[in-house]
C-alpha cells in the first residue's frame, strides 16, 4: 500500500528528471530535432546492438558454435574476401538478382502503365496478377526445376516470380495516381493519345516508378537466398547453406551482412538517381 | 462565314447521368451563343451543372443531347482550338514555367526560336519575366494560374474556357488575377467562356453574364454588362456595378427561395 502510494510520485520525478536531461521536445509528437541528434540516435542503437552481441559472445554466455564473436566474423570476412570466393559469389548473386529483376521491370513497367491508364488492360490483367502474387515464389521452385532444370534461368526465374507481380501492380497504382486534369489539359493543348503517354503519364509517374524499382529491388535480394538454397553450387545463398552444413556461423553471418550491405547500396543508388532526376519535386530546386 | 455568325453555338445541350437509383439530370437542354471576341461568364451556385457545360464544350465530357458548334463546325472530342484553364493547378510539375507555356507549341512542332519568342511575350504579359526557369512547385497559387492562362493563350485557341480558375485563390489575389486576365483578353482579343460562382467576378469580367439555376441546371437569364472598357478595379465601387450586382443577387435569391 505504501509502495503503491509512493510509486506515482517517484515515477513523476523520473519523467521530470528525463525532461531535465533530454529536453521535453524529444518526446513531443512530430517535433523536429536537430540533425546531429537524429544521427546520434541511430548510431547509439547500432552500438547497443553491437554491445549486446559482444557481451553475449565475448562474455562466453553463448556457445561460439552458435554465436561467434564480432572479431571472428570480421576475420572470416577478411579471409573470405582475400583467400576465399566471397567476391565471385557476390558477382554471381548480383548477376542473378539483376537479371531476374531487370526482366521483371522490362515487362512490368510497360504492363503496369497500361493497366493504370487503360481500364480494359486493368480488367484483363489485374485479377490474374492479383491472384498469382499471393502464391509464394519459393513454392514454384520444384515446378521450375522440372520445367527448366537447375541452371541460371531457374535462379533468375525465382527472382522474377518474386518481384514481377508486385512490381506490376505497384506501377499500375503509380500510373493511376497521375492527376486526371493533367491528362485533360494536355488534350486541350493538342496532345494525341500516344503523346499523352510520352508527354504526361510517363514523366508524371517517373518518380513513382523509380521508387517502386527501389523497393522491389530490395525484395529481389531477399528472394536470392531462396533461389540459391535449392540446387545451387555458387552464390551467397549457397555459401550460407554450405556454412550451415559445416557449422560455420561466422560464415553465415558474413553472408547475411554482405547481402544486407548490397541491398543497402542498391537502395542508395536508386535514392541518388531519384534525387538527381527529380529536382522539380523540391522547392529549393536542388 | 457571315460576319456576325456566332463563334460558339450551344444547341439544346443536355446531360443526364445514369446512376444506380435511375437517371439524374445534371444539365437541362441549354442553348446560347457567344460572339467572336466576347467575354461571357456563367454564374451559378455550386452543383448547378455550369462546369458540365464547359467540359462539354471542351470535349472532355459527352453531352447526352444537342450539339456544340465552333465556327459552325460540330466539336467532337477535345482539341487545341479550345484552350482550358482549370480551378485546380494543372501545370506540368516536371516542366519549367517556360516549358509549360510552350507545351502545346512543341506538340505542334514549332522551332525553338519561335517557341522562345512566344514564351517571352506571354511571360511579359503575365508579369513573370523573372520566373521562366522556375518549376511550378516554386510558385504561389496566383502565379501558377497566371502561367496556366499564358499556356492556354500561347497555343492560340479559338476560344478560352475557364472553369473557376481563381476559385482556389484568396480574395486579394483573385482581384489582381481578374485584372491580369482582362489585360490578357484585351491584348489577345480571344473569345472567353468563364465559369464562376462569384457575382462580383462575373460582372467585372463579362460582356454578358449568364445566370444558371440550381440543379437541374438550366440558363435562367442573360444579363448584358455595359460597363466601360478597359475596366479597372475601381469600377467595382461605381453605382452601375452595384446595380448589376443587386439585379443578379436578386435573381439568385429568387432561385434559392424556390428550392428551399
Amino acid at each position: 500500500m505504501v509502495l503503491s502510494l509512493h510509486m506515482p510520485g517517484s515515477f513523476k520525478s523520473l519523467i521530470e528528471l528525463g525532461d531535465f536531461y533530454m529536453g521535453t521536445k524529444w518526446f513531443t509528437p512530430n517535433k523536429e530535432i536537430s540533425k546531429t541528434l537524429y544521427t546520434t540516435a541511430g548510431l547509439v542503437v547500432f552500438i547497443l546492438f553491437l554491445a549486446v552481441w559482444s557481451i553475449l559472445s565475448y562474455g562466453g554466455l553463448v556457445n561460439p558454435v552458435f554465436l561467434p564473436t564480432p572479431t571472428a566474423v570480421l576475420a572470416t570476412a577478411a579471409d573470405l574476401l582475400i583467400h576465399g570466393d566471397l567476391l565471385s559469389n557476390i558477382g554471381i548473386s548480383f548477376t542473378r538478382v539483376l537479371a531476374g529483376f531487370l526482366a521483371a521491370a522490362i515487362i512490368g513497367i510497360p504492363l503496369g502503365i497500361l493497366m493504370g491508364s487503360l481500364k480494359i488492360m486493368e480488367g484483363a490483367f489485374e485479377p490474374i496478377i492479383g491472384f498469382i502474387r499471393y502464391m509464394p515464389a519459393s513454392a514454384f521452385i520444384p515446378l521450375l526445376i522440372l520445367w527448366i532444370g537447375l541452371g541460371e534461368p531457374e535462379k533468375m526465374s525465382v527472382i522474377f516470380l518474386g518481384t514481377f507481380f508486385q512490381l506490376t501492380l505497384m506501377i499500375m497504382d503509380v500510373t493511376k495516381n497521375v492527376q486526371n486534369e493533367l491528362i485533360e489539359v494536355s488534350y486541350t493543348l493538342g496532345a494525341k493519345k500516344f503523346q499523352v503517354y510520352t508527354k504526361v503519364i510517363l514523366p508524371a509517374s517517373l518518380p513513382g516508378i523509380v521508387d517502386t524499382l527501389r523497393i522491389t529491388f530490395g525484395w529481389a535480394w531477399t528472394y536470392l537466398v531462396v533461389a540459391e538454397i535449392v540446387g545451387a553450387s555458387s552464390g551467397l545463398g549457397y555459401m550460407i547453406m554450405q556454412a550451415s552444413r559445416f557449422l560455420q556461423p561466422d560464415k553465415i553471418i558474413v553472408g547475411i551482412i554482405t547481402i544486407g550491405i548490397l541491398g543497402l547500396l542498391t537502395d542508395m543508388i536508386f535514392k541518388g538517381i531519384y534525387r538527381a532526376s527529380f529536382s522539380w519535386m523540391r522547392k529549393d530546386g536542388f | 462565314m457571315a460576319a456576325n455568325a456566332p463563334k460558339l453555338e450551344i444547341k439544346d445541350v443536355g446531360k443526364v447521368f445514369k446512376t444506380k437509383k435511375g437517371e439524374t439530370t445534371a444539365l437541362e437542354k441549354t442553348s446560347f451563343t457567344i460572339s467572336d471576341g466576347e467575354f461571357v461568364t456563367i454564374l451559378g451556385p455550386s452543383g448547378c451543372g455550369k462546369s458540365t457545360v464547359l467540359r462539354i464544350v471542351a470535349g472532355l465530357e459527352e453531352a447526352t443531347s444537342g450539339q456544340v458548334l465552333l465556327d459552325g463546325l460540330e466539336i467532337n472530342g477535345p482539341g487545341p482550338d479550345r484552350g482550358m484553364v482549370f480551378q485546380s493547378y494543372t501545370l506540368f510539375p516536371w516542366l519549367t514555367v517556360k516549358e509549360n507555356i510552350v507545351f502545346g507549341l512543341k506538340l505542334k512542332g514549332l522551332s525553338q526560336k519561335e517557341r522562345d519568342d512566344v514564351a517571352g511575350h506571354y511571360l511579359q504579359l503575365i508579369g513573370l519575366e523573372q520566373f521562366g526557369g522556375h518549376y511550378p512547385i516554386q510558385l504561389s497559387g496566383g502565379m501558377k494560374q497566371r502561367v496556366a492562362i499564358a499556356r492556354a493563350l500561347a497555343n492560340d485557341p479559338k476560344i478560352l474556357l475557364m472553369d473557376e480558375p481563381f476559385g482556389a485563390l484568396d480574395a486579394q489575389t483573385r482581384n489582381i488575377m481578374q485584372e491580369v486576365l482582362l489585360k490578357a483578353w484585351e491584348e489577345s482579343k480571344k473569345t472567353i467562356l468563364f465559369i464562376t460562382h462569384d457575382v462580383d467576378e462575373s460582372i467585372f469580367l463579362a460582356d454578358s453574364v449568364y445566370l444558371m439555376t440550381a440543379r437541374p441546371g438550366r440558363l435562367k437569364k442573360k444579363v448584358p454588362i455595359s460597363l466601360e472598357r478597359p475596366r479597372e478595379f475601381s469600377v467595382k465601387g461605381t453605382p452601375e456595378f452595384a446595380k448589376y450586382k443587386e439585379e443578379l443577387l436578386y435573381l439568385i435569391r429568387e432561385e434559392s427561395l424556390k428550392s428551399v
